[in-house]
């Protein structure tokens, strides 16, 4: 683990790397990249990264958030925005908007034992569809668009959250791994009751 | 148990609400709710929105006065107004955004079509119509009384109300504190967290003072903040004796009450960046800016930690960090608890465009951290109550905390009640102010322009 001043941060102890120009890059990353002249329809591809966002459901329903972790790169962003554009998380609070660190806080803190919201914990079965892959500027960059329909079984009764997830993926070392994960729930500028489980 | 009986709504308000203790009816009897939002949702000052959300003449803003739809405009003449948001024809709302620019709202059902002052503009057909149009009772309704503190604007039904300011009292100077932390005094309301539980809306104006559950209630958070073993960080104050530190409880009179942990904070700039727990970009902005601007980031960085106040106007306005909370009953069992963030401005050129981006963006990730890993288990707590409410028998809820302890309590001037962190004493006498009110016989009225 490296002390602050040092050049390489531990992204789960320290908080470098949410920077002017890492906001900037993701802005644009999510700005106007849903264009039928990007679409991927390579099959092979497409599969690949359907694969991966079923993984990442399974391993979330099953609180496998380690192994979750590991679909991320170290420096990721879990971003659930508060307004139905996704808004600019530099101007507005979002309704999540996490990097690695507080990201394993969520963790940590489901671990205590005293995280009330989820004691129970919520059972989750998540469905996802229309995965479409959308090519970018760069070759080790993909965006997906998936939607989903998230069943989550909390104090006494079954809910159902719904909207679609904006995924970037980065290629490194052969293999996509997710370095941002923006989720839009359909009601995200509603009032939302007990929003504590990771989408 | 309780019965009914004749007078103040048919019930006993002095065997419901006893000096120590509370009828779990107060919580979960839907008339009493009904009660409410007429004796407490119209007879006293109520936040309505704040001024940063309609900035120009012709914005506007919906929302509720209890359960009462509204438009909080500001006119095509920069007053502002709350306006009913209900067509006076066959009683549609008018307006189904949550915010816009208009001077003008058309009902969607058969087009009568109103000015944002709420004097008709005009109907179809008129010529189908004996009636003439000029006549008052046509223009929308709105509330009587609008009046705005710093920024905030409240609004009432009671003509016999006193003023804002005399409603307030006291509470305007930790409000004032509050708001004159920021450059200029001046915040601007941004987007919002926004929770709902399934609970009464006192469940939350109770908690927001309320000492006593930080430990416990919060402590999957208090273990997660400390869980690097850094030193002392947001909550970390009520680990041993919160009683015996200097933070404190205050209960100023009307309800309104608030507690403050600034006096346990360093007294210098950066003592309050220096608790301030994990949030994403913290330690990159912290340096760049110390790099920056040598000594004076501390205070600059201070504008994105969360200012250690909780500060309750009675009945549904809570200045908690930096949050401007709203709490909106929906029914006797349902409540939206609304997180505004705020951002602040350059008022005096002082801090420079860049560096101001800088601190905002940071302040709104400060201001997610709470709601995310915090209030959820207070949420979850309030509705847990409202579940245990339904012990029929077990009727009462103790709000006795420091009770019969003067030597915990001191009163100044102004009846300003000052105690421990941890103490009950402001619910027990914000409580004693909402039995009155529920006791009494407000006059409620909605003026329409002549
Ligand atoms: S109800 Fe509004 S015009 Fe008829
Ligand atoms: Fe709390």
């Amino acid at each position: 683990m490296n002390a602050p001043g040092m050049p390489n941060h531990d992204p789960s102890r320290f908080s470098y790397y949410v920077t002017d120009a890492f906001y900037a890059d993701l802005v644009a990353a999510y700005t106007d990249w849903q264009r039928d002249d990007r679409v991927v329809d390579d099959i092979a591809v497409r599969e690949r990264v359907r694969l991966l966002l079923e993984r990442e459901a399974r391993l979330l329903d099953q609180y496998r958030y380690e192994e979750w972790l590991t679909l991320y790169l170290p420096n990721f962003v879990y971003w659930v925005p508060a307004t139905p554009d996704g808004g600019d998380p530099r101007v507005q609070v979002a309704v999540t908007f996490d990097d690695r660190r507080r990201t394993e806080d969520r963790i940590f803190r489901f671990r205590t034992g005293y995280a009330w919201s989820q004691a129970p914990p919520s059972r989750t079965v998540r469905l996802i569809g229309n995965v479409e892959v959308f090519r970018t500027a760069s070759p080790t960059e993909l965006m997906v668009r998936s939607n989903f329909i998230t069943s989550e079984f909390w104090d006494n009764e079954t809910r159902m959250l719904t909207g679609w997830a904006g995924h970037r993926l980065m290629q490194q070392d052969g293999h996509w791994l997710i370095q941002c994960k923006q989720v839009n729930l359909i009601n995200c500028d509603q009032s939302l009751r007990n929003p504590s489980i990771i989408l | 148990m309780l019965q009914r009986s004749g007078n103040g709504g048919g019930y006993d308000w002095d065997e419901l609400v006893q000096p120590d203790r509370v009828h779990r009816l107060i919580y979960a009897d839907p008339e009493i709710f009904q009660r409410e939002l007429t004796h407490v949702f119209g007879a006293v000052w109520v936040y309505l929105a704040h001024e940063s959300q309609i900035p120009n003449n012709n914005d506007f803003i919906t929302g509720k006065l209890g359960l009462r739809p509204i438009i909080i405009c500001r006119d095509n003449d920069g007053k502002v107004r709350a306006l009913y948001n209900r067509c006076t024809h066959r009683g549609t709302t008018l307006c189904r955004w949550e915010k816009g620019n208009s001077r003008s709202f058309q009902c969607p059902y058969h087009g009568w079509s109103y000015l944002n002052n709420g004097r008709i503009r005009g109907v179809p057909w008129p010529d189908g119509y004996a009636v003439d149009f000029r006549d008052p009772k046509f223009n929308l309704a709105q509330v009587p009384r609008v009046e705005s503190y710093r920024g905030f604007i409240f609004g009432t039904l009671n003509m016999d109300a006193p003023s804002l300011a005399n409603y307030l009292g006291p509470i305007r100077k930790p409000m004032d504190e509050w708001i004159d932390r920021n450059p200029g005094g001046k915040i601007v309301v941004c987007e919002a967290n926004r929770l709902k539980f399934k609970g009464n809306w006192k469940l939350a104006y109770d908690n927001s003072a309320d000492g006593y559950h930080v430990i416990y209630s919060h402590r999957s958070l208090i273990e997660t903040e400390a869980r690097f073993n850094d030193g002392e960080k947001g909550m970390s104050y009520y680990k041993n004796s919160p009683d015996k530190l200097a933070m404190y409880v205050a209960y100023t009179g009307n309800g309104h009450h608030y507690k403050d942990k600034r006096p346990n904070l360093q007294k210098r700039d950066g003592g309050l960046w220096a608790i301030e727990s994990f949030h994403p970009g913290m330690e990159h902005v912290a340096e760049k800016l110390r790099a920056q601007l040598g000594a004076r980031a501390e205070a600059v960085l201070d504008y994105a930690g969360s200012e250690p106040m909780n500060i309750n106007v009675f009945p549904n306005l809570s200045l908690l960090g930096n949050h401007i909370q709203v709490i909106e009953p929906v029914s006797v069992d349902e409540t939206n608890a609304v997180w505004y963030g705020t951002k602040i401005e350059d008022v005096d050129g002082t801090i420079g465009d860049d560096v101001l981006r800088e601190i905002n963006t940071l302040r709104m990730r400060t201001q997610e951290g709470f709601p995310n890993l915090g209030e959820v288990d207070d949420i979850t707590n309030f509705e847990q109550i409202q579940r245990g409410l339904a012990c029929l028998e077990d009727e009462w809820i103790y709000m006795n905390r420091g009770m019969d302890m003067p030597e915990r309590f001191r009163t100044d001037d102004e009846g300003v009640i000052y105690g421990p962190a941890t103490d009950e004493v402001f619910m027990r006498e914000y409580i004693m102010k909402w039995k009155r009110l529920m006791q009494s016989e407000p006059q409620l009225t909605v003026q329409r322009e002549p």
